[in-house]
């Protein structure tokens, strides 16, 4: 069928901010999808509130909003560019949600835009439970016994006739948000009333529970023709009752024998031929595990994590090719182009096994639940491929940085059987490791599996990595032991571990006799056909299929593995870039990288892609295959930083900065000696390793102090400790693991935090602008709402910070990026730490300011000067727009997580707001968050007593905008007696109604809670946040954050209409 | 034990033995099917083959009897990366190790069957011999596996005497169907759909077979080279000759096509696998077929006014079925049969059983 000629230009809607259960998989989707349909000569405007990804970039697609993502700001956008289509299913659930509403409303029909690729018709029948349900038995494929529920009554009328245990899900939310399981009465009320609330169309679902079944899911694609084909299936670990973006997950199934296979595919088939879904599909099935009997889970008929995940573990192009059948073509007509001899309409063959692993972070949330549910909590993931299981699963758990290398990772060698069989009922992520030890005990394969319901395949392939810590502990170290060690992918390292050697013995045990890593391709076709697109992994006994070319100079660009908050999809953005730029001035790229989610990691970026672990010795086969000319690593986070050395040791030179001075910048010592020099002032403050050492240093410069670990990325650890009791708490966490490097102790100061990302040549420097943290310092400032331009620092404290930025680059011999935090207390500035590589607000700053610093830091890495790329040095002048980037987080999905803001990250993504004014930018902003306010008009505000002033002045302006405050005892006195009206509400353990009674009463709009310093241990307070949280009430817990919200909530009153600003537009301007 | 995989072009593949005891000398092939290896087993379409999954890990869950395509495996050699040291699906009878063992099959395991199959597809299909024997001596043997042909297997594989397959609800259709070396699925299929089936050997005179006024005569698949079936040829021409509706699988389609002048040729490594697209020229469809064929009907030599291609492959543009001019025939190179792989095309059967009811010339 040829190409629609009635579609010309494309809305695209990407999929906001990165929360958990919607993350970088749709930026990797809706990056492939624009690109595609510009190959295919369409206009392509795009709309997306999160600046961090790639496809916001302007030359993805032509026009490119970073707008809120609303139904009435997407209107205006319709209006103002006119497209003739919309393409809603790359957007996540999100996207699709808007593409619904605005074809409900009339409005796409009303303006001439057709709805490309799935219908909304299909869309409804997918997503309506009901109506799912009806087509599913139409159609006689099974689900479930089910009901669909709009309040508690039916609820629990309904699973008193089903029986417990039953399985909620609300209609229409993300990552199964408010899901859950309910084993009796008291459980199922307190679900049920979340879901029913977070749902947007008020509707859960209760069904028959199903936990322990096989997990078993299909992607599959279909045409307008009514083709169909299957491009994976994958079989989760975890039995059904995780989300499987929390399971283990492999690819293709390995326990289904070809009946099984063939009959959930051919239902598969079956029913998005009946739901009429053109693009792809995500299927998912519960298998019995002891006879054919199966029920239908769900359909998600959009691109999704599953999408992203079977795309790269097939090498199959999902959404690129769900972006052509829109357009019109059938899956025979589009060209395969790894073979680039077959079509779309071939079904990938794997040679080779899969496994991912989520990311889950219960190491930045110590304090919240690690049981796995139906409610996704895993903030990114890790894939890897081996041609044996054992080996792919020793793969993902090493590429995981988690400080895990095998199975023996976590110890629970110290549980009695007893024990072992009480913890193994536990469903978390640690279980695999739980299994493990049982195997190591003698508990047998049965009595695991009956308590698991893993299957006994799965058991077994743990038991044979078991077996193999057994005969390496055991020796002695044969040739053949070690060649079957590496065949399963035991790292040198741990295989030094086990047999008392250092791993430099066993590397050259292995060298001398020739047990070294083979690279074998991705190629959809089981090397049917020979492929043309190098995409590789690796295994260990077997030939290589690298080709080596020797044609230009090559380099190697490390990703930055899983996403995880701190380490966000920003990094893969800069990863990208520096690729394209580093193609573009001739050399041959390679990206190593272990995160399927990301565009990085998209066969056609690099040269060559090696889906890898990042760490040395994987790294090392790669380089001993490649033999780069040099890697840069300033790109990756602190995943490729923390490669430097062994890169180093390689003698693969590393491009850009040194790695020397990369040191010098987190050296506490080099540190202090380049800021004496420089004659820059920070917090005064000293190094420790132990909690004595910290105390002493605490006592010398006075509390509060901030304590954090150096080398880490997103304050991992850090905390702003009030006494020595903290210190000693807060050390504590931080040496859960053994430290490689010293943990600072400063000074805490209390100022605005301005930050700058430059680049610098090594002799000049280009600083596009300055941002500005709402939230004082103290907040992280990947939690704080950042502002370009810096709207209230005077410009003698921009001048010292372009002052201060040069000296440092320069002592620094940054050639590269660079960013820098700083305090400034009046017009005193500080140094808070310099980064001398990328940075999370790299691709937000680029983006608004018009200026390519990625692209100009690659070329600066390779010999240019920013003078020859047309720039003029130094601090930019300011934009006359201002672009306000906001936090977005994830508590409701992490039970039991501490939301409110300090020192460590806890962001899980980030939107922005750009506009004219500064006030709407803000509004932007807020609205983007998902803020979008005022709906009751009723507020809450218990505060400290140092906040109480401020808390005053907040108070008086909500009062202003008709907002009924509450408060509790000690701040509606202050907000009393200042004249603000509040009324007085009881504490939690007092006699209702309590705070808690109006929070859960869903009439408030607001809570401001501030929490005392340093960790709080105020149970009230905690519950009080979390509460709100839970049921979906706005939450703020420092007072700059309130004061920005109330200043975005005026200026709505006065708002008639959003501007909208094409970022393309910027960037046009920006290129000199 | 040790186990060497030893090919006509002198590369060896050392890796360690799987099933019965003994020295094979054989075509080697490769199947990129995922599932299956059951199914695959026990194709007799695989006589005179040793199978080499391209797929590595094998026998995860076992071999289910219920799931064999024919009385008994027939490849000569099964080739994997890697075999499951247990066995892992409630319907699992037998292990895949004891499975080879009691039917006398060898293998290899432990070779890297990625390079095996890059050779196996620069190259094409080639002889090969699997040996226990560390002093092989490749001067003697390469020699031999030059001089292997796979010979007449049909007459290995057919059934001996007819016999009967009831349909499951009776539509009073009754099907003749050839085993030329038929998988069970065929004649289930047919069943399911309830045609009462009666199965010949391969041998069997056309005239017998009419004699028995069948609804309609189903031709199945089978091993080998199909020029080598000259008596069969002879049989179907007549077959042809007699206006029943005939539907045709694989080596039957083969068949049918040399019967009626046109010609096959040997593909360079085949179609083997579960993943082939095929698309219908009349309506445009495309499937996801089942394939095992290494011979193809020459499209350049096709009379229009006998055949005209109803399938082609998508991938390679070669023949996958015909239509038979002014005939109530069609045959297909694939295997709307399934097991091991998709179902998409089983709708040929219920094509098939409209054409019996239609009876006489209508294509």
């Amino acid at each position: 069928m040829p190409k629609n000629p009635n579609v010309k230009r494309v809305l695209v809607i990407g999929s906001g901010p990165i929360v958990i259960g919607q993350a970088a998989e749709f930026d990797y989707a809706g990056t492939q999808a624009c690109r595609s349909l510009k190959e295919e000569g369409m206009e392509v405007i795009l709309v997306n509130s999160n600046p961090a990804t790639i496809m916001t970039d302007g030359d993805i697609a032509d026009k490119v909003y970073i707008e809120p993502l609303t139904a009435k700001v997407l209107e205006q956008i319709i209006i103002k560019e006119k497209p003739d289509s919309l393409l809603p299913n790359m957007g996540g659930q999100a996207g699709l949600n808007l593409g619904m509403e605005l074809d409900e409303s009339g409005f796409l029909a009303e303006h001439g835009v057709t709805l490309l690729g799935t219908t909304a018709k299909t869309i409804r029948k997918a997503e309506d439970r009901l109506e799912f349900k009806e087509t599913m038995e139409k159609i006689g494929e099974p689900c479930a016994p089910s009901l669909v529920v709009e309040n508690m009554e039916d609820g629990i009328a309904f699973a008193r006739k089903i029986g417990y245990p039953v399985v909620l899900r609300p209609a229409y939310t993300l990552g199964g948000s408010g899901g859950g399981i309910a084993h009796n009465q008291v459980e199922l009320e307190e679900i049920l009333a979340n879901g029913l609330r977070l749902s947007r169309v008020g509707q859960v679902l209760v069904e028959r529970c199903i936990a322990g079944w096989k997990e078993i899911e299909y992607e599959v694609m279909r045409d307008g023709a009514g083709n169909c084909i299957t491009v994976c299936n994958m079989e989760n670990i975890d039995p059904v009752g995780v989300h499987t973006g929390d399971s283990i997950v492999v690819a293709p199934s390995q326990t289904l024998g070809d009946k099984e296979y063939q009959m959930l595919r051919s239902a598969a088939l079956n029913i998005i031929d009946e739901l009429e879904i053109t693009g792809g599909c995500n299927v998912q099935f519960a298998l019995h595990p002891t006879s054919f009997e199966y029920c239908v889970i769900e359909v998600n008929p959009r691109v999704s994590r599953s999408s992203a995940l079977a795309s790269k573990a097939t090498g199959y192009p999902i959404a690129k090719v769900a972006a052509k059948i829109a357009l019109g073509y059938t899956l025979d007509e589009i060209k395969n182009a790894i073979t680039g001899k077959t079509y779309a309409s071939f079904e990938p063959a794997l040679d080779y096994c899969v496994v991912k692993i989520p990311r889950l972070p219960f190491d930045k949330f110590i304090t919240a639940k690690r049981t796995l549910t139906t409610q996704m909590k895993a903030t990114g993931e890790v894939m890897s491929i081996a041609n044996n299981f054992e080996g792919a699963l020793m793969k993902a758990i090493r590429s995981l940085e988690q400080h895990v290398d095998c199975l023996r990772s976590y110890d629970f060698s110290a549980l009695s059987e007893e024990e072992l069989l009480e913890r193994m009922k536990i469903v978390d992520d640690q279980r695999i490791y739980i299994i493990a030890e049982a195997i190591r005990k003698g508990i047998d394969y049965d009595t695991i599996h009956e308590i698991t319901m893993v299957d006994h395949w799965f058991i077994d392939k743990i038991a044979i990595l078991t077996e193999m810590e057994a005969a390496l502990e055991k020796g002695p170290l044969t040739v053949e032991l070690l060649r079957e060690a590496k065949r399963i992918e035991f790292p040198d390292n741990v295989i030094a571990r086990l047999t008392g050697k250092s791993e430099e013995e066993i590397k050259k045990l292995r060298y001398d006799n020739g047990i070294v890593a083979a690279f074998k391709m991705v190629d959809t076709c089981a090397a049917e056909f020979a492929a043309s697109t190098p995409y590789y992994y690796s295994v260990f006994g077997s030939e290589t299929e690298v080709e080596e070319k020797h044609p230009k100079k090559k380099v190697l660009v490390l990703g930055s593995g899983p996403i995880r908050i701190g380490q966000g999809i920003e990094f893969d953005y800069c990863s990208v870039h520096a690729t394209w730029a580093f193609a573009r001035e001739g050399y041959e790229t390679i990206i190593v990288n272990n995160n399927p989610e990301t565009v990085s990691t998209d066969f056609d970026i690099a040269d060559k892609l090696y889906f890898e672990p990042l760490t040395p010795e994987d790294v090392e086969n790669i380089v001993n295959v490649e033999k780069p000319d040099g890697a840069v690593v300033q790109f990756g986070g602190q995943t490729a930083i923390k490669l430097t050395e062994s890169l180093m040791k390689m003698g693969v030179p590393i491009l850009g900065t040194k790695a020397e001075d990369v040191d010098a910048a987190e050296d506490r010592e080099l540190f202090d000696r380049i800021l004496e020099e420089t004659e820059i002032p920070r917090a005064a403050g000293g190094t420790v390793y132990t909690a004595e050492e910290a105390k002493e240093v605490a006592n010398r410069l006075g509390y509060p102090v901030l304590v954090r670990p150096s080398y880490v990325l997103g304050g991992q650890g850090m905390q702003i400790a009030l006494s020595d009791q903290e210190i000693e708490e807060f050390m504590a966490v931080i040496n859960r693991y053994e430290q490689d490097h010293p943990i600072l102790v400063d000074k805490y100061l209390q100022g605005k935090e301005l930050e700058v990302d430059a680049v610098c040549d090594g002799t000049d420097i280009l600083i596009p602008g300055i941002m500005e943290h709402i939230e004082r310092t103290g907040v992280h400032s990947g939690d704080s709402i950042s502002v370009y331009p810096a709207p209230t620092v005077s410009e003698k404290v921009k001048e010292t910070i372009a002052e201060y930025s040069r000296r440092l680059a320069k002592a620094l011999h940054v050639i590269g990026l660079i960013n820098i935090q700083f305090i400034a207390m009046g017009d005193e500035v500080y140094v808070i730490e310099v980064n001398p590589r990328s940075s999370r607000t790299v691709p937000y700053i680029s983006k608004v300011t018009g200026i390519p610093i990625v692209d100009m830091a690659t070329e600066v890495i390779i010999g240019k000067k920013i003078r020859e790329l047309g720039y003029e040095p130094g601090l930019q002048p300011a934009a006359d727009y201002f672009a306000v980037k906001m936090p977005v987080f994830s508590f409701e999905k992490i039970r039991g997580a501490e939301i409110s803001l300090g020192p460590e990250m806890k962001s899980t993504g980030e939107c922005l707001g750009i506009a004219k004014t500064f006030n709407e930018a803000l509004y932007k902003a807020f609205l983007g968050a998902g803020i979008n306010l005022p709906k009751h008009k009723q507020m809450i505000i218990t505060v400290k007593d140092a906040d109480k002033g401020e808390a005053i002045e907040v108070a008086r302006r909500f009062e202003k905008l008709g907002y009924i405050i509450y408060a509790t005892r000690s701040t509606a006195a202050a907000l009393n007696e200042a004249g603000v009206k509040a009324r007085k509400v009881n504490k939690i353990h007092q006699e209702s109604p309590t705070v808690m009674d109006l929070i859960l009463g869903h009439r408030i709009d607001l809570v401001i809670d501030t929490p005392t310093q340093g960790r709080d241990k105020n149970r009230d307070g905690f519950l009080i946040r979390r509460t709100s949280i839970e049921t979906g009430v706005n939450c703020i817990t420092a007072m700059d954050t309130a004061t920005a919200l109330v200043t975005s909530l005026e200026n709505a009153e006065k708002q008639e209409e959003l501007t909208l600003i094409d970022i393309a537009s910027i960037a046009r301007r920006g290129n000199p | 034990m040790k186990s060497f995989l030893i090919l006509e072009d002198g590369t060896v593949f050392a890796g360690s033995h799987i099933g019965a005891q003994k020295e094979v000398i054989s075509e080697i092939v490769f199947n990129t099917s995922m599932a299956g290896y059951p199914e695959v087993l026990t194709d007799p379409s695989y006589a005179g083959q040793a199978v080499c999954m391209t797929y590595p890990l094998i026998g995860n869950y076992g071999v289910c009897l219920e799931d064999m395509e024919s009385r008994k495996p027939w490849p000569d050699g099964l080739i994997v990366r890697e075999l499951s040291r247990i066995p892992s699906n409630f319907r699992c009878d037998i292990s895949i190790q004891q499975f080879l063992e009691e039917n006398g099959v060898p293998g290899i395991a432990g070779i890297d069957t990625r390079a095996l199959t890059r050779i196996l597809r620069e190259k094409g299909t080639m002889n090969g011999m699997i040996t226990t024997d560390e002093n092989y001596d490749l001067k003697q043997i390469i020699p031999k596996l030059k001089a292997y042909t796979t010979g007449k297997v049909v007459e290995r594989v057919s059934c001996e005497a007819k016999y009967e397959v009831k349909g499951l609800s009776g539509s009073g259709l009754r099907v003749a169907l050839l085993d030329l070396g038929t998988k069970n699925n065929i004649a289930k299929s047919l069943a399911a759909r309830g045609c009462d089936v009666t199965v010949y050997p391969a041998h069997t005179a056309a005239a017998e077979i009419l004699a028995d006024k069948p609804d309609g005569i189903m031709l199945s698949n089978g091993p080998g080279d199909p020029k080598e079936c000259t008596t069969i040829i002879e049989e179907i021409r007549k077959l042809y000759e007699s206006d029943t509706p005939i539907f045709a699988i694989c080596l039957g389609h083969q068949l049918m096509a040399l019967a009626t002048g046109a010609d096959t040729f040997k593909m360079k490594y085949g179609h083997r696998g579960g993943n082939h697209p095929v698309k219908d020229l009349v309506t445009g469809r495309v499937y996801i077929s089942s394939q095992n064929h290494g011979y193809v009907v020459d499209m350049d030599k096709l009379d229009p006014k006998v055949a005209v291609p109803a399938f082609v492959n998508v991938n390679d543009g070669t023949n996958e079925g015909l239509s038979y001019t002014g005939k109530n025939i069609f045959t297909v190179q694939f295997h709307p049969e399934a097991c091991p792989g998709p179902q998409d095309s089983s709708y040929l059967f219920d094509r098939f059983i409209e054409n019996m009811r239609n009876g006489g010339y209508h294509a």
